[in-house]
């Protein structure tokens, strides 16, 4: 029992690094006043990127490769949102689109047609010296890739920046008013521009990290609607960067149970455990938005006197 | 001042933006195929074969593609009028479908041609039931619709593909996918000698009624004040807007819903899976490009159905991927939008400087 539940704990966080990366990054550009539903199509761009960079062999170019794809993917959002105040939800709908159209396209081009499976160098787990021996948590949260160690500092990082530097100040003052940030000398297209860029590079993360510590594949549409799950994950945890990382966790959670029940021998339709992580979307966002406040500005397109 | 030719050069202005568009769309999907290198010739005169090369293609292939699409096309653009970002079209086209599915083969050999009706009619409920989900969650606790459609759509897919290895499984247990419907479910073909069936029909008719309401009635009046200004409708108007809003969704949904159904029974004849090749996503561009106008939507539908019939022949001939084609309806979303809001912004400031 002990075993199963170690295994199904090391599964949840495995699950939820990409997603907890991606709503990260979210948290950024939605406290900026900016709510990118393109989130799934730079996902999306970050496992190709990944892939493309893996091609070395080196899994640090494949980090590099999904970064830069996901913040190029971003870089097409904040133009037009930012650069051209288009409508923020119909952008990200259209770039989700043609980033999931585009990767597909260009795998094929570039791997072949074969749908022979194109397999990477993975991360393997490097277990943290006497944190991992702890009972039960320990293996879970200290036996996994460098990555989600490097999740752990980003949660830490991109507190730090939101609540204790002048560019977090900003950066939530643009959100929820707009008009006050800019009249207290702060652009707020700038702000916005660079919080996308931001949430693309670490979307690009997501990927790469889906990519290289999870499937060591690509697949079209691979993200699965991750994007727009770590946008429900973003209003559960409140916009805050700790209540998003413990957000991404219970998703993960639920799409870790397939795992132990698969080992617990269970006869119920896999298709449920599929779908078990969409339904828990809609419930937690039912239950979460009833109390929430998400950043005032957020998803407006004029920002006062331009 | 505006001298009598500035209303006229203005309506040339849209006419000549969608020509530019069109051939800034064609130059993107030649660049976009040089450089995931194709050879670009072979692969539009694919392209134009298989949407407009023949009769054929134009009734068997174009015009049934394009079927679904002014359909859930329609239900985007109703929604979006309303300010309802029903992203959701894809799963309520599954769950009308599956709806559609389920009362024609169990009614279908008992009622004959009523089965028919019946199973149409059952899958505008069930893409209907299917949208009441994301209606009452954002009107009971604000929930994004953007969101909450788009995971209806793949708990929707998940659900299908339960069904069809379960509950609604052909007899033999081999195939994800329901029996063949009763030949009494199937649409009468509209073209004989062609694949085009009676659901093209619908389709044109759903446009007109749907063009007719939004422009004649109380009801389009009210949904289109929605749309541009809820707290005006609430204050001003005194217009219920959450029920207003309720219904808009619902008949969204209904639409799709109907979608679904008649590619039921007017293509594939079973449920499956993969019955929309993702007709509720490019719906989105369908509403877009017909700046939500009801009677543009038969239009842009058709426009796209001949697009997505080239890009199978093209797929077919010249190996070309068939997910390119999302990519030239996301070139055409942004072009669309960007254009707008440059638009939009030198009306602005020509307004300030007659100031």
């Amino acid at each position: 029992m002990t075993e199963a539940l170690t295994a199904f704990l090391e599964a949840t966080v495995r699950t939820a690094t990409p997603l907890a990366f991606a709503a990260l990054g979210e948290t950024v550009s939605e406290r900026a006043g900016v709510i990118n539903v393109g989130l799934e199509g730079v996902i999306i761009a970050g496992c190709f990127g990944a892939v493309v960079g893996a091609q070395t062999g080196s899994l640090t170019a494949g980090m590099l490769g999904g970064l830069a794809a996901g913040i190029a993917a971003a870089l097409v959002f904040a133009l037009f949102v930012v650069g051209l105040r288009t409508d923020q939800i119909i952008t990200g709908t259209a770039l989700t689109l043609g980033a999931l159209g585009l990767t597909g396209t260009l795998y094929r081009a570039v791997f072949g047609t074969t749908g022979a499976a194109l397999t990477i160098p993975t991360m393997r787990p490097v277990p943290i010296p006497w944190l991992a021996d702890i009972p039960v948590v320990g293996p879970a949260f200290f036996r996994q890739p460098v990555v989600t160690y490097g999740l752990y500092a980003t949660v830490v990082m991109v507190w730090w920046v939101l609540y204790r530097t002048h560019a977090g100040l900003a950066l939530r003052a643009v959100g929820e008013r707009p008009e006050a940030a800019e009249a207290a000398g702060i652009r707020p297209g700038r702000v916005q521009a660079v919080a996308v860029l931001v949430a693309g590079a670490l979307g690009g993360i997501a990927g790469a990290s889906l990519v290289m510590a999870q499937v060591g594949t690509f697949a079209e549409g691979m993200s699965a609607g991750r994007g727009f799950i770590a946008i429900a994950i973003v209003a559960l945890g409140r916009w805050r960067p700790v209540g998003v990382a413990l957000a991404a966790l219970l998703f993960g959670g639920a799409s870790a149970l397939q795992y132990l029940f698969q080992s617990a021998g269970t006869q119920l339709p896999y298709q449920l455990f599929l779908a078990l992580p969409y339904v828990l979307t809609l419930v937690v966002l039912a239950a979460g938005m009833a109390r929430a406040h998400p950043p005032a500005a957020l998803g407006r397109r004029e920002l006062g006197n331009h | 001042m505006t001298s009598p030719l500035a209303p006229r050069v203005a309506s040339l202005a849209p006419m000549a933006l969608a020509v530019a568009l069109a051939a800034a769309i064609v130059a993107l999907l030649a660049a976009i195929l040089a450089l995931s290198g194709f050879d670009v010739a072979p692969a539009l005169t694919a392209l134009l074969r298989g949407a407009v090369g023949s009769p054929y293609a134009i009734f068997s292939a174009t015009l049934v593609r394009a079927t679904p699409l002014i359909l859930t096309g329609l239900a985007v653009a109703l929604a979006f009028k309303g300010g309802i970002l029903n992203i959701g079209a894809e799963g309520q086209l599954l769950a009308g479908a599956t709806a559609g599915a389920t009362v024609a083969l169990f009614a279908g050999e008992s009622l004959g041609a009523g089965a028919l009706l019946l199973a149409l009619a059952a899958s505008a409920g069930g893409g209907a039931a299917w949208a009441a989900i994301p209606a009452w969650l954002r009107r009971r606790f604000g929930v994004l619709e953007v969101i909450s459609t788009i995971m209806m759509n793949f708990i929707a897919l998940y659900g299908v593909g339960y069904l069809v290895r379960g509950p609604l499984q052909e007899p033999t247990r081999i195939y994800p996918q329901s029996s063949s419907l009763p030949a009494a479910t199937h649409l009468p073909i509209l073209v004989p000698g062609t694949r085009l069936h009676v659901g093209f029909a619908l389709a044109v008719v759903a446009t007109l009624l749907a063009w007719y309401v939004v422009r004649q009635f109380a009801a389009g009046f009210r949904l289109r004040v929605i749309g541009a200004n809820p707290h005006a409708a609430a204050s001003a108007a005194k217009l219920d807007v959450p029920a207003v809003t309720m219904r808009a969704f619902l008949l969204s949904g209904a639409l799709a819903g109907l979608a679904g159904g008649v590619e039921l029974t007017g293509v594939t004849y079973a449920l499956y899976e993969n019955l929309s090749p993702g007709y509720g996503y490019t719906a989105i561009a369908v509403a877009l490009l017909a700046g939500l106008h009801p009677g543009l939507v038969l239009v842009s539908g058709i426009f796209l159905g001949a697009l997505e019939a080239g890009a199978a022949s093209m797929q077919r001939e010249a190996g070309v991927p068939l997910v390119l084609v999302s990519v030239v309806e996301a070139l055409i979303i942004l072009a669309i939008v960007g254009a707008r809001a440059v638009l939009a912004r030198r009306g602005r400031a020509a307004v300030e400087v007659g100031t």
